[in-house]
């Protein structure tokens, strides 16, 4: 589209950068010219461009009827994608904030996650359900939340959290092209970011991690927001010495178990992060799949986790910060960690 | 219509009198259907209201005879509601329903040894023995699946109306729900959510009387249902739903209506369950008498009498289209019950999809 190549600019090295906002839409966009059969349902998603105007421009291009307006109805929008995509479409379905997909949850959990199995393997429910989740705007209890744990435990519901423009778009592509309900988590403080991403489509495949920074000392498992905090967290710790590896899921269910156990079995450490509460967390399943595997006979060190505080995200922007893993609250862990056991 | 006085606080449940003033108010003027339609037509559906009968009776059967693992929800009294819907489709329509779904699924002509094996758990069953009784789908049949929570279908037939729409297909989507569905969140968002949009969905409701153990009565301050018609300005109708041939017509009249691109539709289909909600219910918040009454208005008797009485058939007839679902039930469950059981090893293969 037009305005996004005019927002868009080039690095240094010569390679288009735009925001992790502007890579969401364009793989939609993408996507859609493609197949006809993708279409976008949601709360506000056409003149106003969806609540964080992610969608802004589509409705131009595709008209009403791919993208799709609805009231404010959200167990019927996750009904709608989950129907039409049993006949065959392929909705992309926009939940404005991860919070209101409690509303949803009956369609989700109990139409779109079962009816493959249930129905003997004989139909299949391929949609995504896009939502920004996450804290940091100061939006409070109710518009903050960070829900992957409720979904990683519902077989039948794959869950992707990316961390990168460029892994937003190649991630959302696959997810479109995926024969699955997938939960796509878009983290709202990432929408701004900007990072080098392909004008022409491709995929990233759901199930494999990627090592964003290299390291000997100790692993950092992240995903979503944590990734680049975690990435800033390893450039402080650096000059201290510190050399830790950034490992990041990209999708939680699938989960690229390989790369993690690897890694901790270079390093022999290992701190997993996270924004939602630690209490039944995705932190919990990594350290038992962590534990539980070869990486067990190399470990140094007790595996730690760091994630939200088990509160609801609070308004005052002192406590926002406090309920959830910062920068220097990586640095701090990391920094311990390295020293634990030697 | 609002009720004249609020008997909300009013635990009783219907006399004979109340069903009767029940019914006195829904329509009932399918007699006429009896010379216009085809002989063949008429003895399918009662065919196929027999078949239902003796299949919900066969499965209470075999459940007491210890040979079923789960709960089964039987339509026994509630035939003419399935039969007469489906009857107003085109083979290449469509159904979604829900956890009392065996009418359906035979209505809408489904393998009934294929049903019977899945009501047992088999392998070769609709769905390989991972569904059972409250989830049997035959999609390359039209029938979109029975969901067991509550209401759970209307949101996904709203989306399989869209799909419909969007594809400029002409198929029509029926979707079957109970009078406990009515209440809650999801009707509300699905019915407006197709009204606004015109989609091809003709909402049936299926008034058994409770949800559970919760009347009508005390779960809701209307009369009729199709009342709610008015609130998504679509039509609304209540019917009476032990009439084979008075829902035939009232669903034909609503499949025209939404198959013309006009949207959704909300009948009522007034029927009474006989058995209880499912094999823990014992019938304590309901009448002997009551259940006595609705049992006089047999939808399956009350065919068999029109169909002679009208000159239609002869009362041998009859009776050989009954024996024959008899025998129909019987083989299909004797076959369904040596088939192979699933095997555990990969069921994790079938929950999501290549």
């Amino acid at each position: 589209m037009s305005e996004m190549s005019e927002m868009s600019e080039m690095s240094e090295n010569g390679k288009r950068e735009i925001t992790y906002l502007e890579a969401v839409r364009e793989a939609m966009v993408q996507e859609m010219r493609r197949d006809p059969e993708v279409f976008l349902i949601g709360e506000d998603v056409g003149v106003y461009g969806g609540a964080f105007g992610v969608s802004r421009g589509m409705l131009e291009e595709f008209g009403p009827e791919r993208i799709r307006e609805t009231p404010i109805s959200e167990a019927a929008i996750a009904g709608a994608a989950t129907g039409a995509a049993l006949m065959g479409m392929r909705p992309v379905m926009e939940i404005m904030f991860m919070d209101f997909v409690t509303i949803s949850m009956n369609q989700l959990v109990n139409q779109a996650a079962k009816i493959r199995f249930m129905f003997g393997g004989k139909a299949s429910i391929p949609m995504v359900v896009r939502t920004p989740a996450g804290s940091g705007t100061g939006a409070a209890a109710q518009h903050c939340q960070s829900l992957e744990a409720l979904f990683m435990n519902v077989p039948g519901i794959k869950v992707v959290a990316p961390s990168t423009p460029y892994d937003v778009k190649g991630l959302l592509v696959a997810s479109i092209r995926d024969n699955n309900p997938v939960v796509f988590m878009e983290h709202k403080l990432l929408y701004r970011t900007k990072g080098p991403v392909p004008e022409e489509l491709y995929t990233v495949p759901l199930g494999q991690a990627e090592i964003k920074r290299e390291g000997r000392d100790l692993t950092v498992v992240a995903y979503s927001i944590m990734v680049s905090r975690a990435l800033e967290a390893a450039g402080q710790l650096a000059a201290e010495g510190i050399e830790i590896e950034v490992v990041d899921p990209r999708s939680l269910k699938p989960l690229d178990k390989e790369t993690i156990v690897q890694s901790v079995c270079k390093t022999g450490r290992v701190l997993i992060a996270h924004e939602a509460p630690v209490t039944g967390g995705v932190g919990g399943e990594l350290a038992a799949v962590i534990a539980g595997s070869d990486a067990f006979d190399y470990l140094d060190a007790p595996i730690r986790r760091l994630a939200g505080r088990d509160v609801p995200i609070p308004y005052n922007r002192t406590l926002e910060r406090a309920a959830v893993p910062q920068v220097e609250d990586i640095v701090a862990a990391a920094r311990v960690l390295a020293q634990e056991g030697r | 219509m609002p009720r004249s006085g609020n008997k909300k606080d009013d635990v009783t449940t219907r006399t004979e009198t109340d069903v009767e003033a029940g019914l006195s108010l829904v329509v009932a003027d399918g007699d006429r259907l009896l010379e216009e339609l085809p002989r063949e037509k008429l003895a399918w559906m009662l065919q196929k209201m027999c078949e239902i009968r003796y299949f919900e009776e066969k499965a209470e059967e075999l459940y007491i005879r210890g040979l079923v693992h789960g709960t089964m929800h039987l339509s026994i009294g509630q035939e003419a509601s399935a039969v007469g819907s489906t009857s107003a489709l085109r083979p290449d329509d469509l159904i979604i329903h829900h956890h009392r779904g065996h009418g359906h699924t035979i209505a809408k002509g489904a393998d009934i040894t294929l049903m019977m094996a899945e009501f047992l758990g088999k392998e070769p069953g609709y769905c390989r023995g991972r569904g059972g009784s409250m989830h049997i789908a035959d999609i390359p049949g039209g029938n979109l699946g029975a969901t067991g929570v509550v209401g759970s279908g209307m949101p996904t037939a709203v989306g399989i109306g869209l799909a419909l729409q969007m594809r400029r297909s002409d198929q029509v989507l029926l979707c079957f729900f109970g009078d406990g569905a009515a209440n809650l969140g999801e009707f509300h968002e699905a019915l407006n959510m197709a009204s606004i949009w015109k989609l091809p969905v003709v909402f049936i409701c299926e008034n058994n009387q409770y949800g559970m153990s919760m009347s009508v009565r005390r779960s809701m301050n209307i009369e009729h249902i199709s009342t709610r018609a008015c609130s998504y300005g679509i039509p609304g109708k209540t019917v009476d739903g032990n009439n084979v041939l008075a829902v035939y017509q009232t669903i034909t009249a609503a499949v025209e209506h939404t198959r013309s691109g006009e949207g959704p539709a909300l009948i009522e289909n007034v029927t009474y369950r006989w058995r209880g909600h499912s094999k823990s219910d014992r019938n304590l918040y309901r009448t002997q008498e009551e259940m006595d009454a609705w049992k006089k208005l047999c939808p399956i008797r009350r065919f068999k009498e029109m169909l002679v009485e009208a000159g239609v058939m002869e009362s041998e007839e009859v009776e050989a289209i009954d024996r024959e679902a008899k025998a129909t039930i019987d083989r299909a469950a004797e076959e369904a019950l040596t088939f192979s059981e699933p095997s555990p090893e990969n069921m994790e293969d079938e929950v999501y999809a290549p």
